[in-house]
């Protein structure tokens, strides 16, 4: 509890361990911010959470996914359009789809925030990787949804 | 601006750790991945456009230039999923001890190359559909 009394001077603290930043009063906060929801916490996890619920979903998407075209007798476009036909097939590809960019979008955001300097390069480059992942959602689920109802001759 | 230190400040980490190789290769697997969407959205659209198109789409697809960024996406999967199953364990509170971490490391490297392995052996060798 001592350790982050002089917040001011933290240049002569020990650094605090992980997940114990946010422990102990602060001279800058009232005890009352401290104890009331955490902070920014319940917005602040939402990025983690997500990342977390797309990956938990990821691993028997991805997995049946690979199973599922490398069992394929042939890659010709009457046996693919045939097995897109099948109705789980196109549900599944479509929340692969979109669970694999939205997981991919987060992913992505955090490596070029951690690598991209500058604030105009880096809000730059998060639009192009925004509009990139809307795109390719967009195209991967009309092009399911085309061929799953009988549209790709 | 420019005269701040930058995070992540490589020269200061010792690169060749564990926990270092096995969380940068997380990051590096999971770009491609995302790179390997354009080619999965790719081959949707194409059979989505008929069955000529799809033929023209084909025979790029299965340029032998390729096979090396199918192995590449392979690899990527292999990898990302096991060491995602690992950070999933890792949230849970568990396996978060030194020692424990170390294993968990060496364990996802050589799960996630035999995983390489079956896949690529299945990909490629039984059927060869990907060429």
């Amino acid at each position: 509890m001592t350790k982050s009394s002089g917040t001011l001077s933290n240049a002569a603290q020990p650094r605090p361990r992980r997940g114990e930043a946010q422990e102990g009063p602060s001279t800058l906060r009232s005890p009352l911010a401290t104890a009331l929801g955490r902070g920014s916490a319940k917005e602040g996890v939402h990025h983690w959470w997500v990342q977390r619920l797309t990956s938990v979903a990821l691993v028997p998407l991805s997995v049946w996914f690979v199973v599922s075209v490398l069992s394929l007798p042939s890659l010709d476009h009457a046996t693919v359009t045939a097995w897109l036909g099948q109705l789980w097939t196109a549900v599944f590809l479509i929340l692969l789809v979109l669970t694999a960019v939205w997981h991919s979008q987060l992913g992505v955001r955090v490596v070029v925030e951690d690598y991209v300097h500058g604030p105009g390069a880096k809000a730059l480059t998060l639009a192009l990787v925004t509009f990139f992942h809307v795109v390719v959602a967009a195209a991967g689920v009309l092009a399911i949804l085309k061929v799953a109802l009988g549209g790709a001759g | 601006m420019s005269e701040r230190p930058l995070s992540p400040h490589l020269s200061v980490y010792r690169m060749y750790r564990y926990s270092l190789l096995t969380s940068i290769t997380n990051r590096a697997s999971g770009v491609v991945l995302s790179a390997g969407l354009i080619l999965l959205v790719y081959w949707l659209v194409a059979i989505a456009s008929g069955a000529a198109a799809y033929h023209a789409a084909r025979t790029v697809l299965s340029l032998g230039a390729l096979k090396a960024i199918y192995l590449l996406l392979l690899a990527s999967f292999s990898y990302h999923l096991i060491a995602g199953i690992r950070h999933l364990v890792w949230d849970t509170g568990h396996g978060l001890e030194r020692s424990q971490s170390q294993r968990s490391a060496w364990l996802v490297i050589v799960a996630s190359i035999l995983l390489l392995i079956g896949l690529a052996w299945w990909a490629f060798h039984s059927g060869g559909r990907a060429s």
